[in-house]
C-alpha cells in the first residue's frame, strides 16, 4: 500500500521529448537538430524552455494489476511555447529597448543573449544564456527606457530527472519606474550547475544566491561568499533537488510506523 | 568576585583566542580579563530575548562600536517549500500559512493568487472582499507585534503589554471569523473555505471601535516619550538607494520616502476600489518606521470599514466543481464538520458525488503547466509566491519570496558603525519574522 514508487516510472528518455512524446516538446532531439547550422543547434538545443516532465500513470502504478486504464496513460513533457510578435502590451517595448541597448554597446545581440521569450499568463519570461546574464542584467538595470532597478528575488527550480537542463535559476526583476515585472530564467545541466553571480549588479542577490546554492547546489561564480544559509554548514546534499528524499526517517507513533511522505501512497 | 562565583564567566582557549561564555551579570569580569584588547567578537543568539526570534548575530566590537555585523539564519528552517511539493495544491495552503506566522493570511493569499493565475480563474467578488478584510485585520495584528516586541527589546515594557493586549483583540476576532487564531488555512485556491459566521458584522464593527479608541494610546505612550525617541531617532538609517540595492520593501522602503505599496501600485483583489493612503516619511530611521506602522494600522481600519460595506451576499468559492471542494462545512455540535445535508446526499443518493468528493480531496485538482509569480504587500513588504506546475495535482515548486529574508540583509548596513545597543533598535525596526525568513 505504501510501497508504490510514484517517481519510479518516470524514466530518463521519456522526458527528453523528441523521440517519444507526440508533441516533440519542441526540444528537438539531437537527430533533428543536426539538420540546422551550429548556431541553430546552439539555440534549439538549449531547451531552456523545458518546464515539466513526462508523466505516466495517473496513479503512479506500473506493472501491477491496475485495471483502471490509467496505468498506461502517458502525458508528454511540457515546454512553454515561444511567444510570437507582437507580444502585447509593454512586452514588445521592453524587448525592443533591450535589443537596442545591447546593440549599442557592441556586445552580443539580443537573440544571442536571450534564447527564448515566453509570454504566459500575463508574465514575460526570458530564457537567458548564462554567458551574457550579468551584462543583460546590467543593461536592464541601467538603461533609461528599461530601469529594472529592483531585483525581487532569485530562486531555483528542479524540473526532475530526465528533463534536459533540469535546473533553472529564476530571477524576478521589477521596474519601479515603469511598474513592470520581468522574469529571467537560466537553464543549467545538473552536472554543470554553474551560473554567474548577480551580486555585483543587485547586492540583494547575495542571500538569494546563497539560498539557491544551499537548496539546489547551483554554484554562482563570482559570489563573494557562497556558503550555506538555511541548512547547517556541514550538511550533505541539497534538499530542494528532486532526487533528495523528503523526510526519509520513519516516524514511529504508537507502534505504527509511518513511512516518510514521499513513500506513502500518492495519486498523481 | 571570587573564583567560586557560580555566575563567573567560563572561558576556554581556542586557536582563535579565548572564548568566554557570558551569561549575564558577569560582563564586568569578562571586560577585566580582556583588558587591553579592545576588539571583541561577540555572538548573540540564536536564543536571545533581543534578537527578534531565533536569529544569531555575530558582532565585532571595537569598544562599544560595532565594526562588523554578520547575521546567521536558518534556525527555523522547516522545509515548507519542499513539503508543498508532496501535497495537493489545496493542502499547500496549510503549509505556507506557517511560514510567516505573524501574517498567515498573507501567505495564504499570495499562494492562492498564484495558484489561481496558473488555473486562470478569478475568485468571486465576496471571496476577494473577505480576503481583503481578513488581511487588513491581520496586518493590524502583525504591526502590533512589531511594536510590542520592539518595545520589549528596547525596555519599553508597557509598549509590549499594550501591544499584546491589542493583538489579543485581533486574534479573538480572527478566531471568530476563521476558526483559528493563527495558521488559519482559511483562504483556499478558488476563494475562501467558508462564508463568514453569523454576527460577523457586529463583531468587526465593535472591533473597529475598540481599535479606534486604543491606537492613539501608542502615540500617548511612545511617540512623545523622550527615551523612546532617543533610542529610535537617527538609528538604523537606511536611505532609498540602499533600500533598492538591498531589495528592501515595506515600511522600511516607505520610511525612506518612496510610496511603494503594492496595494496601490499593483492592485490585486480590488484594492484599487478602496480609499486609503500610503504613509511615507523621509527620515529613513527606526522612529519613522515606528510612526509608519502606527499610521498603517489606522489606514487598515479604514480599509476594513470599506470592505465591510462592500460585502454583498454571494458565493465565496468558484463555481467550478472541478476545483471547489464539494463539501459545505458547517459548525456542528462537535465543532467543525461537513454539513449533514451534503453527507446525506453523497451517501444516500449520488454515488458520483461521493466519488467526485473522494477524488478531489485525495487526489486534488490538476493545474495546467506553467509558472506564476504573484507579489502582495504583506506587513513587512513584498511577499511573492513563485509557483511552478508540471500539470499534475501537486506543485513542482513552491517558493515564497519572503520580505523578512530579504530585509534582514539590510541589518549590517543599518548597524555597522553604530553602538551595539542600536543594533537592537535597528533589528526591531526591520521586524523580521524568522518563520518566514527561514521557511
Amino acid at each position: 500500500m505504501s510501497g508504490d514508487e510514484k517517481d519510479g516510472p518516470v524514466t530518463p528518455g521519456t522526458g527528453a521529448g523528441g523521440a517519444s512524446g507526440p508533441s516533440g516538446a519542441s526540444n528537438a532531439s539531437s537527430a533533428g537538430a543536426a539538420a540546422f547550422g551550429p548556431q541553430e543547434i546552439a539555440r534549439r538545443d538549449v531547451s531552456g524552455a523545458v518546464a515539466g516532465r513526462a508523466r505516466e500513470g495517473m496513479f503512479g502504478i506500473a506493472g501491477s494489476g491496475d485495471t483502471s486504464g490509467f496505468g498506461g496513460l502517458r502525458l508528454p513533457a511540457y515546454a512553454p511555447a515561444p511567444a510570437e510578435r507582437p507580444y502585447g502590451g509593454w512586452f514588445d517595448e521592453v524587448a525592443d529597448e533591450a535589443a537596442a541597448a545591447l546593440a549599442d554597446d557592441g556586445g552580443a545581440d539580443f537573440d544571442t543573449c536571450v534564447h527564448q521569450v515566453t509570454v504566459d499568463r500575463g508574465e514575460m519570461t526570458w530564457y537567458v544564456d548564462r554567458e551574457h546574464l550579468v551584462r543583460l542584467a546590467r543593461t536592464l538595470r541601467d538603461d533609461p527606457a528599461l530601469r529594472f532597478e529592483f531585483c525581487s528575488g532569485i530562486s531555483g527550480v528542479d524540473y526532475g530527472e530526465g528533463v534536459p537542463q533540469q535546473l533553472h535559476v529564476v530571477v524576478q526583476l521589477l521596474s519601479m519606474t515603469y511598474r513592470r515585472r520581468l522574469r529571467l530564467e537560466i537553464a543549467l545541466e545538473l552536472d554543470d550547475a554553474h551560473c554567474p553571480s548577480l551580486v555585483e549588479v543587485f547586492p540583494t542577490a547575495d542571500w538569494h544566491e546563497r539560498e539557491t546554492w544551499d537548496m539546489f547546489g547551483i554554484v554562482f561564480d563570482g559570489h563573494p561568499s557562497l556558503t550555506r544559509i538555511l541548512m547547517p554548514d556541514d550538511w550533505n546534499g541539497h534538499p530542494q533537488l528532486k532526487s533528495y528524499p523528503l523526510g526519509g526517517i520513519p516516524v514511529e507513533y504508537h507502534d505504527a510506523e509511518i513511512p516518510p511522505p514521499d513513500q506513502r501512497r500518492a495519486y498523481t | 568576585m571570587t573564583t567560586t562565583d557560580p555566575y563567573a564567566a567560563s572561558s576556554r582557549e581556542t586557536t582563535e583566542g579565548t572564548v568566554y561564555t557570558v551569561t549575564g551579570g558577569d560582563w564586568d569580569e569578562m571586560i577585566d580579563q580582556t583588558a587591553g584588547d579592545e576588539r571583541i567578537v561577540i555572538n548573540m543568539g540564536p536564543q536571545h530575548p533581543s534578537t527578534h526570534g531565533v536569529l544569531r548575530l555575530v558582532l565585532e566590537l571595537q569598544g562599544e562600536v560595532v565594526t562588523d555585523a554578520r547575521l546567521v539564519i536558518g534556525y527555523l528552517h522547516t522545509g515548507i517549500e519542499k513539503n508543498c511539493e508532496y501535497r495537493t495544491w489545496t493542502q499547500g495552503v496549510t503549509f505556507v500559512t506557517r511560514a510567516d506566522y505573524l501574517a498567515p493570511l498573507f501567505n495564504e493569499t499570495a499562494y492562492c493568487l498564484s495558484t489561481e493565475r496558473l488555473l486562470g480563474i478569478d475568485v468571486p467578488e465576496r471571496a476577494a472582499t473577505i480576503r481583503v478584510l481578513l488581511m487588513e485585520i491581520n496586518r493590524i495584528g502583525s504591526h502590533l507585534v512589531a511594536l510590542a516586541t520592539g518595545g520589549m527589546e528596547l525596555g519599553a515594557l508597557t509598549g509590549m503589554t499594550n501591544g499584546f493586549r491589542e493583538r489579543e483583540e485581533v486574534l479573538h476576532l480572527l478566531e471568530f471569523l476563521t476558526g483559528l487564531r493563527m495558521n488559519h488555512a482559511f483562504i483556499r485556491p478558488g476563494g475562501v473555505v467558508q462564508d463568514l459566521p453569523e454576527g460577523y458584522r457586529e463583531r468587526i464593527t465593535s472591533f473597529l471601535e475598540v481599535m479606534r479608541g486604543r491606537l492613539p494610546g501608542f502615540h500617548k505612550l511612545l511617540t512623545g516619550n523622550r527615551i523612546w525617541r532617543q533610542r529610535l531617532e537617527g538609528v538604523g538609517y537606511l536611505p532609498l538607494d540602499g533600500c533598492l540595492a538591498l531589495g528592501v520593501t515595506g515600511p522600511i522602503l516607505r520610511s525612506a520616502g518612496l510610496a511603494w505599496d503594492l496595494r496601490e501600485v499593483e492592485p490585486y483583489l480590488g484594492y484599487e476600489n478602496y480609499d486609503f493612503e500610503v504613509p511615507t516619511d523621509t527620515a529613513a530611521d527606526s522612529f519613522a518606521r515606528y510612526l509608519l506602522r502606527v499610521e498603517e494600522m489606522s489606514q487598515s481600519l479604514r480599509i476594513i470599514e470599506q470592505a465591510l460595506d462592500r460585502l454583498e451576499p454571494g458565493p465565496v468559492m468558484v463555481e467550478d466543481a472541478k476545483i471547489a471542494w464539494p463539501a459545505k462545512l458547517s459548525i456542528g455540535a462537535d465543532g467543525m464538520g461537513n454539513s449533514l445535508d451534503h453527507v446525506r446526499k453523497i451517501m444516500g443518493q449520488s454515488m458520483e458525488s461521493l466519488i467526485h468528493h473522494f477524488k478531489l480531496v485525495t487526489e486534488g485538482f490538476k493545474v495546467p503547466p506553467g509558472q506564476a509569480y504573484v507579489p502582495i504587500e504583506s506587513p513587512r513588504g513584498e511577499l511573492g509566491a513563485h509557483l511552478v506546475s508540471d500539470g499534475g495535482t501537486r506543485p513542482l515548486r513552491v517558493h515564497l519570496r519572503d520580505p523578512s529574508f530579504v530585509n534582514l540583509q539590510a541589518a549590517p548596513a543599518m548597524s555597522e558603525g553604530g553602538m551595539v545597543s542600536d543594533v537592537i533598535a535597528a533589528l526591531a525596526s526591520l521586524d523580521p519574522v524568522m518563520g518566514g525568513c527561514d521557511r
